[in-house]
């Protein structure tokens, strides 16, 4: 994927502009005196019922929401992680939900002005015309657009907004809602469940193949905004899909924050591809919860790149329930001043013969902090099981922080455990010798850095992939030296 | 670089070259004209490889006298790209590995940085090919992670891929002759030879004069404990193969 540069056409989509800075391309802010309504600050039974009505939702969903925000205020506060930002967060200070536009669009000409403009800036319309199967576009608590290729839709194929999908298939919704997170699972899992608004539902019937990505494009736009998407997919058996979103917001003095709960439920023989570029401006707490329950020879893989917010705290995991089973985690983390990329990955297994391939890149620089946090358990059982983790940490400077907590539980003796862990820094040698082919330090470190991620790089699609070694330039850009 | 065709391409004079404190070259000169190929022969330990990076601007080297004039211009205050930008190549004695980064990438990256502008694919593509036969290196090479478990001989033959499409002014081969087999050596001195010409020149350094019966030097300097104890033509070579650099020691004692 590193000679990207050298064979792929430049100007794709979503990466038009990307040599500006982050204030320029994704920190700007629409006037928000049009929208249509934003709740009081603050998270209560009022602001929950209120929601929950203004969506005209069936009474049990009302009630989940209602057991969730009990849950969410009797939980304490995790007590690992960055203890330190968590207990800064002011829930008191935070819109929960806010809607811009009174309705969703299919047709992009729909879309209001203001909130088209955002999304145009960002490169949407023209990434769904170029490479996309289906694209949504959420603009603070709701979807604003949506489209699903024809051929899939007649496919049976349901790719729609949560709101919509709980409106249209209910009984399907009802069925797998907190099937595989449920609220009580941690305290920003129930926060989401109470409050939640947008996210994707996904339904892909048994056999079919999703040859090319499903989009999602997140933007939170107000300050002290929350945005709790939910979003639910299921594979059915033998089917195939690759699902990506992106997220951007504007760079604000005071904090926004993004709790999201995304669950997969992947049936037997089927994949499941869920792929994350999250660049939140520098003031957003990303604090996720990922999970995908595995059947028999299915396959789950999340592709995960962290490069903004405040504080990501974020393990997507996969339980690998049915013989076979397939688990495998890619993620970078970058982190440069004033970050905290809190990353990892969980995989249970809990069948015979089931794999798991983790594999971490993390990336510190400017005093940024990057943390690896991985459980692996393997139950009794689970024979002939394999397990494969490889954590490299790659810091630039001697401000900046790595730290990996692997956690193995191992309770069957018949499985093979593979783990390596390495902290290096750019070798002097390594910056010389490409100096002396001519690149400066910081062409230099950046080729390095985008080596070292490269096994990354590698599995996305080509447009992401420009776009990635391009945001990492405008990170490396002066960074050293 | 001066107009004047007589500027010599590189001058080092009386240079005096420490690492971590230790005193490697002790006063060393050294003309190199254009169109000439000088051999700087030794043996380990004599500086030879301190030499190299020293012209380079390795800064783990730190030069405490004398100067390193090239085209004319004290280069001390050039830092390792300005010089590559400007003609100076070296071929490494132990290039290192750049784990994900592909050859390919790496040499378009390379080619950008030092003609200062982007190479068409069209005309990038033909010259890559090229220098692959001469250097007879398979296309798969392109897609490999640079030096990332390449063998000693692929190692120097992707440095010599490099100084055919960087087409340097000085090109400094450090030890380049170092592990090659017969055929490797001889592919090696192909694309040595193929560089020479009126505007350029090259230093050879190197421990054996096995690489001089493929690559004629103009002059050679034997290099002894951080001097140029001795300088001859190719004969010189010759009597060092057969006499070992003992009786130079001898001599300088």
């Amino acid at each position: 994927m590193s000679d990207t540069t050298v064979d792929r056409p430049k100007g794709a989509a979503g990466t038009a502009g990307l040599g500006d800075d982050y204030d320029t391309k994704y920190g700007f802010h629409d006037d928000e005196s049009a929208y249509d309504f934003k709740s009081k600050k603050g998270v209560d039974h009022e602001v929950v019922e209120m929601i929950s009505r203004y969506k005209k939702e069936p009474d049990w969903m009302r009630e989940v929401r209602h057991n969730a925000l009990d849950v969410f205020l009797s939980k304490p506060m995790p007590t690992w992680g960055s203890t330190e930002l968590l207990n800064s967060i002011d829930f008191e200070n935070i819109h929960y939900y806010v809607r811009a536009s009174e309705r969703q669009a299919q047709d992009w000409d729909d879309v209001p002005e203001s909130v088209k403009n955002t999304f145009e800036k960002l490169g949407i319309p023209e990434a769904e015309r170029k490479f996309l199967a289906g694209v949504t576009a959420q603009y603070e608590s709701e979807v604003v657009y949506h489209s699903l290729r024809e051929d899939l839709e007649k496919l049976g194929v349901i790719f729609t907004d949560m709101d919509t999908g709980l409106r249209e298939y209910e009984d399907v919704v009802r069925e797998h809602f907190t099937s595989v997170i449920p609220a009580e699972d941690n305290k920003f899992a129930a926060l989401n469940t109470a409050v939640w608004s947008g996210g994707s539902f996904v339904y892909v019937p048994k056999g079919v193949e999703v040859a090319i990505p499903l989009q999602a494009y997140f933007r939170i736009n107000t300050e002290n905004m929350g945005q709790f998407e939910r979003t639910l997919i299921i594979a059915d058996e033998g089917s195939k899909v690759h699902y990506i979103e992106g997220c951007t917001a504007p760079t604000y003095s005071s904090d926004s924050l993004h709790s999201a709960v995304v669950e997969l439920i992947a049936r037997p023989g089927s994949t499941i591809r869920y792929t994350t570029i999250q660049n939140w401006s520098k003031n957003v707490y990303n604090l996720v919860t990922k999970r995908a329950i595995a059947e028999a020879g299915s396959r789950v893989e999340w592709i995960d790149g962290n490069l903004g917010s405040k504080l990501t705290m974020k393990y997507p995991a996969v339980y690998l329930v049915g013989e076979g089973a397939h688990a495998e985690i890619l993620s970078v983390a970058f982190s440069s001043s004033d970050q905290h990329q809190d990353a990892g990955s969980k995989v249970i297994h809990a069948a015979p013969r089931t794999t798991s391939v983790i594999t971490s890149k993390s990336i510190s620089k400017d005093g940024g902090r990057g943390t690896y946090r991985g459980l692996v358990k393997v139950h009794e059982g689970a024979e002939g099981s394999k397990v494969n983790v490889k954590c490299d940490a790659l810091l630039l400077d001697d401000r900046s922080r790595s730290d990996t907590y692997p956690t193995m539980e191992v309770d069957d003796e018949a499985v093979s455990i593979e783990h390596e862990a390495t902290v290096s820094k750019v070798g002097e040698e390594q910056l010389y010798y490409l100096m002396s082919r001519g690149l400066d330090q910081d062409a230099a470190t950046t080729l390095i850095v985008n080596g070292f991620i490269e096994p990354f790089t590698k599995e996305l699609p080509m447009e992401y992939a420009v776009e990635l070694n391009r945001l990492i330039q405008l990170e490396m850009e002066g960074a050293i030296g | 670089m001066s107009d004047e065709t007589n500027t010599p391409v590189l001058e080092v004079s009386d240079l005096h070259v420490s690492v971590g404190g230790k005193e490697i070259l002790k006063g060393l000169n050294l003309t190199v004209g254009a169109g000439e190929t000088h051999a700087i022969m030794g043996r380990n330990g004599s500086g030879k490889s301190t030499l190299s990076a020293a012209i380079m601007g390795n800064p783990r080297y730190e030069i405490t006298s004398g100067t390193i004039v090239y085209g004319g211009q004290d280069i001390a205050e050039l830092a390792v790209h300005e010089r590559a930008r400007a003609g100076v190549f070296l071929s490494f004695q132990y290039p290192v590995a750049l784990p994900g980064v592909s050859v390919v990438n790496f040499l378009r990256q390379a080619v950008r940085a030092v003609r200062g502008d982007d190479v068409p694919i069209k005309a990038f593509r033909p010259l890559v090919k090229e220098n692959l036969k001469i250097l007879d290196i398979p296309q798969t090479f392109m897609t490999r992670y640079v030096n990332d478990g390449f063998s000693g001989g692929e190692k120097k033959r992707l440095e010599m891929l490099q100084m055919l499409m960087l087409q340097p002014t000085l090109a400094i081969l450090d030890e380049t002759d170092s592990g090659l087999d017969i055929d490797a050596l001889k592919v090696v001195s192909t694309a040595i030879n193929g560089l020479r010409s009126e505007k350029r020149a090259q230093l050879v350094i190197t421990h054996y004069q096995r690489i001089l019966q493929y690559v004629t030097p103009d002059h050679v300097h034997v290099l002894l404990d951080g001097q140029i104890v001795k300088s001859g033509g190719p004969d010189l070579a010759h009597e060092l193969e057969k006499h070992g650099y003992e009786w130079l020691e001898k001599d300088a004692a």
